[in-house]
Parts: C-alpha cells; structure tokens; sequence
C-alpha cells in the first residue's frame, strides 16, 4: 500500500523506498568510466581483476556502432561494424583488422563477457574507429575524436561581482555549495580544462576556479568568499555565477561578508543554487531543481531479458538505449535518473520503489524485441482491485490516478515517432511495474526496423526513437508539471 | 528325383516362415506405435462423444499484432469446467499448427481450468507452456489476451482470470507480462478493442 495524503507516511514511505534501493544499488562507490563521442556520452561501471581495471569490451563498443560477438572455445570473436577482431581468454594478444594488438594484460571472458583491461582502450579503439583517442586514465575519462567541451571565464568587476563562465556546448552539471565554495560537478559532458588551471580572479569575493577530474567525471569548483549562485543561459552554453545576500539575516556580532548586496540588488537572473558562505551558517547543499523523469532500462544482471539474436540480450539493448535517452531528455531541460547504469539485477518493486520515492514527473521503461518492426509504448492495464483504503493505494494499482495522463504522453510519443518514419502503435499490457506507479508512466518496446534486428544496438537507430520520446515529453511538460 | 512329399513338405515350411515373418514385422510395428504414443505427452483430442458445438476462438496473430475471432465447431461436455478446458486445448492446438500465426510449444499444455464463484476463472498451464514462450511484450500479452477473451467469451459469467504454471504463481509469463495478479475481463476486453489487440 502506498500513502497518498499523510505527508508523514508519504515522507517514511519515501525514505524507506529510497533504502531498500540504494541497499540494493551498490553503484556510489564503484569505478566508473565515462567515454565522450560525437554519436553518445556514456558512463559503464570499472571492474577489479588480478589487481587491475577491466572495463566490458562489448559494453564499450555498443553505442559507437553494430556490434556481433561469438564465443569459441576459448577465442572471443567480434565484430565491430566492418571490423573483425578476435580474443582468446587468458592471452594479452588479440587480432584486430587481421593485425596483432597487445593489450598489456590478459584477456578475460566471464559471463559470456569479454572484458579487455582498461589501460589498452586507448589503443583498441583507436584501431577500431579510426579516430584520434584521448584517454584520461587517471580520471577514467575517455574522448574519441574531436569532441572536447572548452570553458572560458571572465569576471566581471560590477558588484556583485559576477563570473560568467562560457562553455563551447551545452552543459548541464549538478550544482551543489558548501561554506566558501559552489562545485559543478559535469557527469556526462566532455569537458577539459582550461588552459590556465587554476583561474585565478582579481577580486577578493570570487577569488579562483579550479578545474579537477576523477572517476569519470569533471568538476569545477568556484571558491568565494559571498554566498553564490548560479544562472543559465544561452541554452545551456552559459553559466553566470554570482555573489548575493546571505540566505538568513547575520546574526549580531556576525562579521560583515564582503560583497554582500542589499536585497533590491539582487541580480535579475533566477537564483538556481543560493548557499551560504559564512561559517556561522549550517552548511547545506543546494542542487540544482531541473523536473526530474526516471529512465528504466529493464531487465539486467541474471536477468538478460529476450534474446535478440544468439549473442544479443534485451537487458544490454536496453542499457544501451537507456543511455541515449537519457542524454536526449538532458537536452530538453530534465534532470534524469537511470535506473542502473550498468549490469545490475533490480527487482520490480526496487524499480517501483525507487521511482515513487524519487517524485519524478515521469517514468519512462525501455524494452526490446525482435520480434515485429517499430516501436510500442504501453501504458498499464491494471488488474481489478478494490477502493483505495483511506489515504493508501493499493500496491498494484497505484497507477489508477495517473492513467490517463500516462495514455496522453504515449498517444504524443506515438505521434512523435511516427513523424520521424518509425512505424509505432500505443497498447495496453499488464507490464510491471507499471501499476506500481504514482506517477505518469509508460514502456518503450523498441522492435527491428528496416535493416532487422541488427537495427536494436545500432546508436543511429535507438538514437532516433530516443530523440522521439524526449521531444514528446518536453512537449508534455506543462501537464506533467501541473500533475498532482 | 526328389520326392513328392518332400517337396510338399519344403513349400509348407516355406509358407510357414514368410508368415512368421510377416507377422513378427507388424508385432514389432504394433510395439513402436504403442512406445510412441506413450512417449507423447500432448494433450488427448477432445471427446467425440460430446455434442459439436459452434465456438468463437479469440486466435493470436504476431503478423498483425492482435486477436482475430475465428469460428470454430468442437465437441464440447456439458460441465462448465470441461467445457472451458475443451475450449482452451482447442485454441492451443491452433497455436501449435505448424503454420500458426502464433507459435506456441508441441509440449505446451492446459492442465486444467478451475471455475471459482463468483466469476473467477483459474487457469493452470504446465512449465513448458511458460518456459518456451518467446520473451517480449506484445508476444506474451497476445497469449494472455487469447486465452482470457475465449475463455469470457464462450464461458458466461466469468469476470476475473488467474493464470497459473504448474499449480504455482509465477511473476511473468516470460519475462514480461505480470501473471501475479487477476486479469479483470473487462479491462482486457476494452484494451482488445481499443488497441486492436
């Protein structure tokens, strides 16, 4: 059952839901590798094997192009696009484009996976996309041909003073403060440092910005001595961050904090993450609100979902995908949450439960067939259940409220593929954990399109149906933000 | 010169042992038919004895996504419960043609159906029916859909459907669609319609 109105059995039902997913989601501490390219942005989880980093071959490879992998005996053969390589499990040689390659550590195959070291990426990539690659190993972060994001910074002397930072693409970093500093931190943009790292600044408010690196992600760290905040502009290729007033009025004996405004001077822009700065005042973190929408790759772990071809598992399609509408419903203003960011098993219920908890606009679960041609979105059929019992849903049948909303974004994401030539039909099935959920929801079943089923790992093809689905729900938005 | 009786006596013997033979090859015959009919687990036809009736199959097709109505004469008992069971085996059999529009397993199998009042209908199908059904949404929806639709539609008075695996709940039928809850006839019978499936 789920509370509705009780908002103290709303928030223990939250943070109960919260813990038995992040109990189940060991993901915080794990090694991640983000890779940069002109086709996707992607974060795959690090492994640890005989004391050094291994990284998913196939993982790597899939949203760059077609991909087919056969095991034989002990030969893990592949074949990326028009690339043949093959992999024999134990050895550090492989055979790439008919040339050998040394991968400095032994091969490994487990699962049906082939893993390669990640210290030979560099040089395996390279081979098979043709394209300069720059690795950051330290960082785990990866950038294959020419798609550096750049930032400049000026200060501009006015008072406040304000630093207007100017980025070559579209960024969309998570914002959070503590006393003296505001930390971007930019998880799936391939962002470099700037040429003069630290930016040092002439003004005893913001005195420096200091750009770092680690475990596949960038931060930038603006240090002040004001509380700041910070705006965005110019879709998203302009970041102003500014001193303001402290959020609380000082108390008596309080020291005055330089730079520190009168309120009729508060800068026009919308205050997106104010903090204090002061020590007097209780450090709290601040992110950024952007509307918030759940991406569900189903499946995964034990679970491989359909079998698409004989080396093809639903639950890697699904990932895949995930991935890329993840990055298209960034573009369009979301904040995303992926429900597993790689090979993890997640019950229906964690699923439900972490997308309840997390009051999210909109749940978006990703399938794959290959069965068929095209793409479905399924909204729940709901089984009879009973009235709800005071301010409680019944557990199945949580998604009673929302149905209709959830039938109008499938009957736009309908219409949105269809547009884009996809030949797409909206249904209803009796699909978990659809009926679980309080808020709009739908499936996505992505099915082969005109080349078959070697159209479901192609980045191209999940790539034009992300992009489908992520412009119907931007289109959507005013009713889901209005949605109880 | 041989003998008279003695070559009335070979001819004999002759007769004797191609009609040995003869029937010892169709003993062996008899024995195979008997071992693989007693190899075969599929469901026996339905009974000759009970009175043909006209029925209306719900039948499955992947080419179009959904359910077509096809008429259908089979000899069904008089119990509600042997009735609906008849029913049932009849639209699997269809399913298990080997140009059906809709493939299901050769082992694949309605062990019984249970009619609970008020109005609730309990199916139960063997593993295989379930391990072998191919895994995605619609695919397991469309067998979902069939059964339920045949089943109210020739069944009167039925309002809510369980599906069962071998006399157990199972989470889904392969992977997708939910088999732990009651299907509402009503809600599927208006998906049908709506969604052409």
């Amino acid at each position: 059952m789920l509370p509705t109105t009780s908002k103290t059995q709303r928030t223990i039902a939250a943070v109960l839901a919260a813990l038995v997913f992040l109990g189940a989601s060991t993901t915080t501490d794990q090694k991640r590798l983000s890779i940069y390219s002109s086709v996707a942005n992607y974060t795959l989880l690090v492994t640890d094997r005989q004391g050094r980093e291994y990284v998913g071959l196939l993982e790597v490879l899939e949203p760059l192009g077609r991909i087919t992998a056969r095991i034989e005996g002990q030969h893990w053969k592949m074949r990326f696009n028009n690339t043949d390589a093959d992999f024999v499990s134990g050895k550090t040689r492989a055979k790439v484009r008919g040339r050998d390659l040394d991968l400095s550590s032994a091969f490994l195959i487990e699962n049906s996976r082939g893993l390669v070291p990640l210290s030979s990426l560099s040089t395996l990539l390279q081979r098979f996309l043709g394209n300069p690659v720059n690795f950051h190993e330290s960082a785990r972060r990866l950038f294959i041909g020419d798609i550096a994001t750049q930032v400049t910074a000026q200060l501009d002397s006015s008072t406040p003073p304000r630093l207007v930072l100017n980025f070559t693409a579209p960024v969309n970093p998570t914002i959070s403060t503590e006393p003296g500093k505001l930390k971007m931190v930019f998880g799936r943009e391939a962002l470099i440092p700037p040429a003069n790292n630290p930016l040092a600044f002439e003004s005893t408010t913001i005195s420096q910005a200091n750009f770092s690196e680690s475990n596949g992600t960038a931060e930038l760290t603006i240090a002040a001595t004001a509380p700041l905040m910070a705006s965005f502009s110019n879709n998203g290729r302009t970041i102003t961050v500014a001193a303001t007033r402290q959020a609380s009025a000082p108390s008596a004996g309080t020291p005055p904090v330089a730079g520190e405004l009168p309120a009729s001077e508060s800068p026009p822009a919308p205050p997106i993450a104010p903090a204090p700065a002061s020590s007097e005042t209780p450090p709290e973190s601040a992110p950024v609100r952007r509307p918030l929408a759940i991406v569900d790759p189903a499946h995964g772990g034990t679970e491989r979902g359909a079998a698409l071809s004989e080396v093809l598992a639903e639950k890697n399609v699904t990932l895949g995908f995930g991935r890329l509408l993840r990055h298209e419903l960034e573009r369009q203003g979301f904040a995303v949450m992926l429900l597993r960011e790689g090979d993890d098993s997640l019950t229906l219920d964690q699923r439900a439960g972490a997308a309840n908890a997390a009051r999210a606009l909109i749940y978006i679960g990703l399938h794959a067939t290959s069965e068929g041609n095209g793409v479905r979105v399924y909204t729940a059929l709901l089984p009879r259940e009973g009235p709800d019992r005071g301010p409680f849903h019944a557990w199945n049948a949580a998604q009673t409220h929302s149905l209709p909303l959830s039938q109008s974004i499938a009957v736009a994401i309908v219409s949105e593929l269809q547009k884009r030539e996809f030949s797409a039909r909206g249904l209803a099935a009796s699909l978990r954990p659809l009926n679980n959920l309080v808020v709009p929801a739908v499936a996505v079943e992505l099915a082969p399109g005109p080349n078959g089923v070697s159209d479901l790992p192609s980045a191209n093809y999940q790539q034009k149906a992300a992009a489908a689905i992520a412009d119907a729900v931007a289109l959507q938005r005013p009713s889901l933000e209005v949605h109880p | 010169m041989i003998p008279r009786h003695l070559t009335l006596g070979v001819a004999v013997l002759l007769v004797i042992v191609l009609s040995m033979g003869i029937y010892l090859n169709r003993m062996r015959r008899t024995a195979d038919e008997m071992q693989r009919l007693a190899a075969d687990t599929r469901p026996v036809a339905a009974p000759a004895a009970g009175p043909t009736e006209t029925v209306t199959l719900y039948v499955a097709d992947d080419v179009i996504g959904s359910l077509r109505s096809q008429s259908a004469q089979i000899p069904l008992p008089g119990g509600r419960q042997q009735r609906a069971e008849e029913l049932l085996r009849a639209l699997l059999r269809i399913y298990q043609q080997p140009d059906s529009p809709h493939p299901l397993a050769a082992t694949a199998e309605i062990r019984s159906i249970y009619l609970v009042d008020p109005g609730v209908a309990v199916i139960d199908l063997n593993a295989a029916f379930a391990d072998q059904h191919r895994s995605s949404i619609l695919g397991e929806q469309l067998t979902v859909n069939s059964l339920v639709e045949t089943l109210a539609a020739n069944v009167p008075g039925i309002t809510r459907v369980r599906i069962l695996v071998d006399g157990n709940t199972r989470e889904t039928l392969a992977g997708h669609a939910d088999l732990s809850e009651f299907f509402d006839v009503n809600a599927i019978g208006q998906a049908v319609t709506q969604g052409g499936q």
